[in-house]
């Protein structure tokens, strides 16, 4: 079978699942790096593509894709698998592993801030660059380095989300602890954001482009170096406006011009992601 | 007792609690509704333009669980019952904002409260069925 067969054939099975699925639109994310906390809602299976390209001065550019597989256990916990890979001119295109995290909801009710809990073990190696979150000293100098995989990175994640909804806006921190399993220190992140529709009223008309389908946003988020070396020393961050739409009756999109703020840091980061959600997932094969 | 007495009765105790829990998770929910919030009124009340707007947020977002005209599917339950038409609209909304998330019922509070008032607003329109689930 040539590439091209391949690919019609990839992309015909991708189409026939995408109309086979009764369909909700509304994704709950609404940053890249940020967690609300919002959960998928229980037997709902949203698959997701999120992308950073970036274009660092003394190297080469990259795209870094993380496609994620997000399920809805409960109304209160949710799972998540992402599937990492990228690719950088001049050098090749590389699949750099795998990330496995759940997300518990404690408190059962609305409140003014919700904590969310969040558990992931990443197996990836050193020439990722999904740039799914920024801890530590990460930094610009890990994308200089030419794409090399022999480094394997086993780690913890954990995070504190706190988030709140007022007056239509949404409000999100996140607190981030990572550590490498093979004896690196615990290293620290923060992430915060805050979101709004640009309509807090539906209009009573069928449409795709009116403006409550429609949601502006920024997060900023960045590294707080390690156990040794706690605080913005050698750190690197970020602050980037998001652009979401959610189409009735299909994908979500989202757009996200990141800009660097130090010296560390990135000069400029695009993100960009689709999100497509089957509804009641379980009760399909149920049947 | 023997061991194995114990656990029967642990088991039926345990299916007993299940059993029960399912049966009153149905409308378990109204009874921790808040006085305040129980009798708060709808800013839209019976317009019939955020009937419309609600009906439109239903079948977005509500529909794949509770059937494009409310009538329930698979297990989860037709709202076209006595108990969400006596429901006050406060009521609804706090369902609505706070989920009821042991039951599966997640929260909705994703949305702006005013389509979460939309939303009430069809779900006033909707007649008790005699065939609800």
């Amino acid at each position: 079978m040539s590439r091209l067969q391949i690919r019609f054939t990839v992309m015909s099975s991708l189409l026939a699942l995408l109309l086979a699925f009764p369909t909700r639109p509304q994704a709950q994310e609404n940053y890249f790096v940020t967690y609300t906390h919002h959960m998928e809602e229980p037997g709902t299976l949203e698959i997701s593509n999120k992308s950073v390209t970036g274009f660092p001065q003394e190297g080469n550019a990259f795209l870094g894709s993380a496609m994620e597989f997000e399920y809805g256990v409960k109304a209160w916990w949710t799972s998540e698998l992402y599937l990492d890979g990228q690719t950088t001119a001049n050098e090749s295109t590389i699949f750099t592993g795998w990330r496995l995290e759940n997300r518990f909801r404690p408190l059962m009710r609305e409140h003014w801030i919700n904590p969310v809990l969040y558990f992931e073990f990443e197996n990836i190696n050193s020439a990722d660059k999904a740039l799914l979150e920024v801890v530590g000293h990460d930094g610009i100098s890990d994308f200089l380095e030419r794409n090399d995989r022999s480094e394997k990175e086993r780690e913890a994640e954990l995070k504190l989300i706190l988030s709140s909804n007022f007056k239509g806006w949404n409000i999100a921190e996140n607190m981030i602890a990572e550590k490498n399993l093979s004896n690196e220190p615990w290293e620290f992140g923060y992430a915060v954001a805050a979101s709004r529709p640009l309509a807090l009223t539906a209009s009573p008309n069928p449409c795709t482009f009116c403006r409550e389908n429609f949601s502006l946003g920024a997060e900023m988020y960045g590294g707080l170096g390690d156990r040794y070396s706690f605080g913005l020393n050698n750190t690197s961050h970020y602050i980037a406006p998001i652009v979401a739409l959610r189409t009735p009756q299909g994908p979500s999109f989202q757009l996200s011009p990141g800009f660097g703020l130090n010296q560390n840091s990135h000069g400029f980061l695009l993100r960009f992601g689709v999100s497509y959600e089957f509804n009641q997932f379980a009760n399909l094969w149920r049947k | 007792m023997k061991p194995a007495q114990v656990i029967v009765i642990a088991i039926c105790l345990l299916l007993s609690a299940t059993l029960l829990l399912a049966a009153a998770g149905d409308g378990l929910w109204v009874t921790k509704v808040p006085d305040k919030d129980r009798s708060r009124p709808n800013p839209f009340d019976a317009s019939p333009a955020a009937q419309t707007a609600g009906a439109k947020l239903f079948k977005q977002n509500c529909s794949s669980c509770h059937g494009d005209h409310a009538e329930g599917k698979g297990h989860h339950p037709s709202l076209l019952t006595e108990r969400v038409n006596s429901a006050t609209p406060g009521e609804l909304e706090w369902l609505l904002t706070n989920g009821s998330m042991k039951n599966g019922m997640p929260s909705w509070s994703r949305l702006p409260e005013q389509q979460r008032w939309q939303i009430v607003s069809f779900l006033k329109t909707l007649q008790p069925s005699s065939t609800a689930k």
